[in-house]
């Protein structure tokens, strides 16, 4: 396999060919929305065959970045260097699984400067899987930026009543941390020629250069700020309920499942291996906070009003969890906290197309203006269903997998820690469930209202693949976990060889009681 | 065939799967061949596991298979593999067992319902469930199928979802399950971590082979068992099961009384090497199991909807199951869970049976005199009721007396007694159902004043409820008192395969004395209810009058809804609302807000610099030349 | 010989005009030929300093000047019709839509 797709640059074919559909669109008639669409959603599943080749071709075994590509772009280190590993792979993946998805749920519910929409839509495709695969410090910032613009489009012209004031937050939190970023990466880069000699920018070598502490922190404060934001972390959340209440239904839907992973991305791919010092003393802080998230954000989805607004917040606790595993700082957290990524995207991806669904319907948000939907729509109540359930995570669904080894890692780190991250079992039932009996259960709420029907054929084909998905990958967590090992394992090893500190992760008080635990998981 | 028995959740599993996708387009009796054979094959693959066994004797090591790899990063690994040794034998029979009556007793008794592909499909998906989370061989794999009941659980209690009542509980079981859960994980965790492993025999091994610290395994112990006290409906977390009773009724036979509910007990069984290691938390089982038999007995008493008094009755029942483990008499406590199965699946059966004769009526003051008009349905419920009042040679017999016998040899003479009082109250509000449903005048009023064309079930009905009479009567000949030998407790040598096996023994006649004890309690109760319902009806009314203060302490169910709802519920809602606007929108907004509006402000403060005329900007540009000019110069 | 700084001389009194015409007419179009007057009296300045200095760099600029200037007046002369077809006014204190 990888031998007959050895002589193609597919990484470059599967990051720019949505941005080539993009362009190709500009050319469209303004009447042609059936060809616009049509095109838009056929380029954006294209793209998503050909990133399932990554799957194939990326081998896996060495951990390294596979199917490089490399050349000089511009001067002082900026190469065009693109690539996928075991961390960013499935990442790749999700981008370009949830794009026709997201594109095929707008086929009717967006019907206004169609062929701007779907351009938007192709250019965020590029952006996100851009960010994924870059291997360059530059392209990297440059991807990140660059999807922002279709972002802030995306809610500004569709969104809802307060679109303006949503986009505009959006915006404002999103710039204000990645200016600080661009920042230390200048910053970096210089620290890196004069260690080095010669400038480089491709993270790799960056891990390289000696920093001193200070600099290491006020280096890692710039670019997890950066990150803390996008994931988003407990207390820069606030943007997160009002640009996904606003955005139209496709952007919510990439907006949970992709944008937000880019922060919790960033930190495995940047925030740690570049500054594992600094990371390592400032994770009982984050850590901390990502707790706080995970209960504040459960208890916050339990009194929203609007139904997108509540699994906003369901977002916040779960990207807390994530966070958390995140710096836990061993394997199997490390792992887990990538496949609850992808589960993350999966679950509320698709709740976010359930809300969407009865939102084309009624045209209210409002969970009160629910009741009894089931009746009507039996097909779509065991879709909801699956969905919610995967995002409670119900054994033999991903969601458990992903919650169960992030939950293991936590613990094997700090058991306290585990312990409080423990209660979004609960809370993620309550929430959700509740949710589930106002909208769906009852009486129906107004039985002369024959707008609730069914799902119809366009409707299935954005569920039913994600339903699969959640089913298989709760059952066959192998067929991802194992591409995963060696990339995570190189990581995890080079953190640990970096800071020794690392290891001994514990709060402040209670002794690295647990150290014993960590320092041998590998049995 | 043996080699099959992984087959045993599978079936209903696929059954289920093809019910929930093709439900709709196929007809009703191919739906309920389809429910009720799959059930039916797997009770077949469970009997020849089972004879296998028997057979085999001692020593075997049972059946074992791997069927994937399932979950494996780093030093976590479970997989998905099903073990079938002789506790899990035990459980199956009875899961599939009496769910192949349930599923054919529902057949008759959901015949009129619109969704019946929709009730079908998750009565097999439950005995999916329930199946895995039986012959699991790994704690995690267990947790599965833990959750995975508790889930039809949720789906069956709100099957009518229509109505909020049915809707509202269905989501407070799955909550308040889900909070024993949580303890659970943490549980699992514990073991994970500290024995670096998933599997029961290694969980069970780990306490003996100084793994585990006696403080951890205690620690863990009770982190599990409040896992159970929510699965198994006891206290504290046993309020979602009254709630429950909003579900069909095969539905509260099937999970809510003989099979789900009592999983708690299975995982303890199934982990007694790990409860036996820890005094202490052996205790805590014991304690929680023998106040929650009295305590739920109690409500039991003052219960007027059929459904709710079996309900309670559960609670009670499984309390007794929780004691017996927690004396060590494990193989006891599944003894009764099997008889358990039995005569209650029975009784709601044949509540189901004479609520359905009624029309949909559940409230008992509205019954009575039923006993003519039901010629199958009152004995079969009448043998039930025998039994589970403790009636010699019936089947709760002989399991309530293993248990609290085992409670008196242990030296627990406290709990002995509170199991002792339990069985009195058993009797009495058993005995009194009886007496308000079937004896006496009927109360029955119908909207126009006409007593309501009171009819038996139809034999698809009562053939199961036939069948589960006839093992509530004799399924105590299973586990004898070990007074009449050996051998006589054959259920108790099967068990002990898996099971700690209860150490004590008693003298001849002090056996004796308990055994008498325990009949004299059942016909005490017995003798109660016929006092107070049948000869002096008017007595209740007046007992009541005399004890106001805990007539509606006992009616209010002890307030604990009302409790948890104050003290839980209502402040964490409350709290995350204030929270919610005060900090959320209030602080973290109003700050961010705060300051994009003194950003504004300071533009408006040099709007005047702006006038939109093209001179004015020119002749700012030539003043800043000439500056410029004039730094440059001096 | 006309010394160089006669030529600087003209090409300060040049500006100056430019500069006076810039802000005493009202007009868009007026204050537009003054821009261009400006300009010129700088490529005069330029011209001047590169005969005396012997330098082509002067010379080079003007050219360079020359060029921005053809286009810049297409563009401006462009947009003041537009804009005069849009307003029917090209006065500049009536034009003040950049006001903030």
């Amino acid at each position: 396999m990888s031998a007959m797709l050895s002589g193609l640059p597919l990484v470059s074919i599967v990051t720019f060919l949505p941005l080539a559909g993009a362009v190709l669109l500009v050319f469209f008639r303004r009447g042609s929305a059936r060809a616009v669409r049509a095109t838009a959603l056929g380029v954006s599943l294209l793209t998503f065959v050909l990133s399932l080749l990554l799957f194939f071709a990326y081998d896996g075994a060495s951990g390294l970045p596979e199917l490089v590509e490399r050349s000089s772009w511009l001067r002082g280190g900026i190469d065009y260097h693109v690539g996928v590993d075991g961390i960013s792979l499935f990442l790749v993946l999700l981008a370009a699984l949830m794009t026709p998805l997201a594109l095929l749920s707008s086929w009717r519910a967006v019907d206004d400067r169609i062929k701007e929409f779907s351009f938007f839509m192709l250019l965020l495709e590029t952006g996100m899987i851009g960010v994924f695969v870059s291997l360059n410090l530059f392209l990297f910032y440059v991807f990140w930026e660059a999807m922002l613009i279709p972002m802030y489009f995306l809610i500004g012209i569709w969104g809802g009543r307060r679109r303006i004031y949503a986009t505009t937050k959006f915006v404002l939190f999103t710039m204000f941390g990645s200016l600080l970023m661009l920042v230390a990466i200048f910053v970096l880069q210089a620290a890196y020629s004069r260690a080095m000699g010669s400038p480089s920018l491709t993270i790799a070598d960056l891990a390289a250069v000696p920093l001193s502490p200070a600099l290491q922190s006020w280096l890692f404060l710039a670019f997890g700020l950066a990150f803390a934001i996008k994931i988003p972390l407990f207390p820069l959340h606030t943007w997160l309920p009002d640009a996904h209440v606003e955005a139209p239904t496709a952007g919510s839907v990439l907006l949970a499942a992709v944008l937000l992973k880019m922060g919790a991305y960033g930190f495995l791919r940047l925030g740690l291996p570049l500054f594992p010092a600094a990371a390592a003393s400032f994770a009982p802080a984050l850590s901390i906070l990502a707790v706080v998230g995970i209960i504040y954000g459960g208890l916050m989805a339990l009194v929203q009003k609007d139904m997108k607004s509540l699994v906003a917040y369901s977002s916040v606790s779960h990207m807390g969890l994530i966070m958390l595993a995140v710096f836990s700082l061993n394997f199997e957290a490390t792992e887990g906290a990538i496949y609850q990524m992808l589960n993350h995207g999966l679950s509320t991806g698709a709740l976010f197309l359930c809300v969407g669904i009865l939102y084309e319907r009624t045209h209210t948000r409002l969970i009160a203006d629910y009741g009894g939907a089931a009746a009507r729509m039996p097909v779509f109540a065991g879709l909801f269903l699956v969905a919610m359930l995967s995002s409670a995570g119900l054994p033999g669904l991903n969601g458990f997998v992903g919650e169960f080894l992030c939950f293991f890692g936590i613990f094997a780190a700090n058991k306290t820690l585990a312990v409080l991250s423990v209660s979004t079992v609960v809370l993620s039932a309550a929430y959700l469930l509740w949710l589930y009996r106002r909208v769906m259960h009852g009486p129906l709420k107004d039985p002369a209202d024959r707008r609730l029907r069914d799902l119809d054929g366009r409707e299935l084909a954005c569920l039913v693949p994600l339903v699969v998905l959640m089913l298989f990958m709760g059952l066959f967590p192998g067929t991802f976990l194992r591409k995963m090992d060696s990339s995570v394992a190189r990581y995890v090893e080079s953190l640990r060889s970096k800071a020794p500190v690392v290891t001994a992760l514990e709060l402040p008080g209670r002794p690295g009681a647990e150290a014993t635990a960590l320092a041998e998981p590998e049995r | 065939m043996v080699r099959y028995f992984w087959l045993i959740p599978l079936l209903p599993g696929a059954s289920a799967l093809l019910l929930l996708l093709l439900g709709p387009r196929l007809s009703r009796r191919w739906i309920s061949w389809q429910a009720c054979l799959t059930v039916f094959l797997s009770f077949a693959l469970s009997l020849a596991g089972f004879v296998h066994l028997v057979r085999a004797g001692h020593g075997s090591s049972g059946l074992a298979k791997t069927l994937l790899p399932w979950i494996a990063s780093g030093s976590f690994s479970a997989a998905i593999s099903f073990a079938f040794d002789e506790l899990a034998a035990v459980m199956a029979l009875v899961v599939t067992g009496v769910g192949l009556l349930i599923h054919v007793y529902s057949v008759g008794y959901m015949a009129a319902d619109r969704a019946y592909s929709r009730y079908f499909a998750y009565l097999n998906l439950f005995t999916f469930f329930m199946l895995v989370l039986v012959l699991a061989s790994d704690i995690v794999l267990m947790f599965v199928g833990w959750e995975g009941v508790g889930l039809c659980s949720y789906l069956l209690i709100g099957f009518w979802f229509e109505r909020p009542a049915a809707s509202k509980a269905g989501m407070k079981a799955f909550i308040v399950n889900r909070i024993g859960d949580a303890a659970f994980i943490v549980g699992v965790l514990f073991l994970l971590v500290n024995v670096g492993s998933s599997s029961f025999a290694a969980i069970n091994a780990a306490p003996a082979a100084g793994v585990l610290g006696p403080g951890l395994v205690t620690l863990v112990a009770i982190l599990l068992f409040v896992g159970a006290t929510g699965k198994s409906a006891q206290i504290p977390l046993y309020v979602w099961l009254p709630d429950a009773m909003e579900g069909p009724t095969p539905v509260s036979a099937l999970i809510h009384a003989a099979t789900m509910v009592t999983a708690g007990v299975y995982m303890v069984c199934r982990l007694s090497g790990l409860f036996a290691a820890s005094q202490a938390a052996s205790s805590v089982v014991a304690w929680v199991g023998g106040l929650t038999a009295v305590f739920a007995a109690t409500i039991a008493l003052v219960q007027h909807d059929i459904k709710r008094v079996l309900a309670y009755s559960t609670i009670s029942q499984i309390g007794y199951m929780f004691l017996g483990c927690g004396v060590g008499a494990y193989a006891a406590g599944m003894f009764h869970l099997v008889t358990h199965a039995f005569f209650k699946s029975l009784l709601f059966l044949a509540a189901g049976s004479v609520i359905h004769a009624l029309g949909g009526e559940q409230d008992m003051r509205r019954m009575g005199g039923l006993k003519k008009a039901l010629p199958t349905t009152f004995p079969v419920f009448l043998v039930g009721a025998l039994a589970i009042a403790g009636v010699p040679f019936l089947s709760g017999f002989f399991s309530k007396d293993a248990i609290l016998t085992s409670a008196f040899a242990g030296g627990h003479y406290v709990l002995y007694a509170l199991g002792l009082s339990g069985a009195v109250l058993t009797a009495l509000y058993m005995f009194r159902l009886i007496y308000m449903t079937f004896y006496g005048q009927t109360r029955a009023t119908h909207p126009a004043g006409t007593a309501p064309h009171v009819h038996e079930s139809p034999p698809v009905m009562t053939v199961p409820l036939v069948v589960l009479a006839v093992f509530s009567a004799l399924a105590g000949f299973a586990g004898l008192p070990v007074l009449l030998g050996e051998k006589a407790n054959w259920i108790g040598g099967f068990l002990e395969a898996v099971l700690e096996p209860a150490a004590h023994h008693l003298a001849l006649s002090t056996e004796v004395g308990l055994i008498l004890a325990a009949t004299a309690a059942a016909l005490a109760g017995i003798a109660m209810a016929f006092v107070f319902y049948r000869k002096r009806p008017d007595l209740p009314e007046r007992t009541a009058r005399s004890f106001p203060g805990i007539y509606r302490l006992l009616v209010g169910k002890y307030y604990v809804d009302e409790a948890y709802d104050a003290v839980v519920v209502r402040p964490l809602v409350r709290g995350a609302e204030t929270v919610y606007a005060r900090f959320d929108l209030g602080v973290i907004d109003g700050a961010l807000d705060g300051s994009a509006a003194a950003a504004a402000s300071a533009g408006k403060g040099l709007n005047v610099l702006q006038s939109g005329l093209v001179r004015d900007y020119a002749l700012a540009f030539l003043l800043g030349a000439i500056l410029f000019l004039g730094v440059l110069l001096l | 010989m006309i010394p160089p700084a006669a030529f600087l001389l003209l090409s300060a009194v040049l500006f100056s005009l430019g500069v006076l015409a810039f802000f005493v007419k009202k007009d868009l179009l007026t204050q537009f030929m003054a821009v261009e007057v400006m300009l010129n009296a700088s490529n005069l300045a330029f011209l001047a300093m590169a005969k005396a200095s012997g330098q082509a760099a002067g010379q080079v600029i003007v050219l360079f000047v020359i060029t921005v200037a053809a286009a810049e007046a297409v563009i401006g002369l462009a947009i003041i019709v537009l804009i005069f077809r849009q307003r029917r006014t090209i006065r500049t204190d009536e034009l003040k839509d950049l006001r903030g």
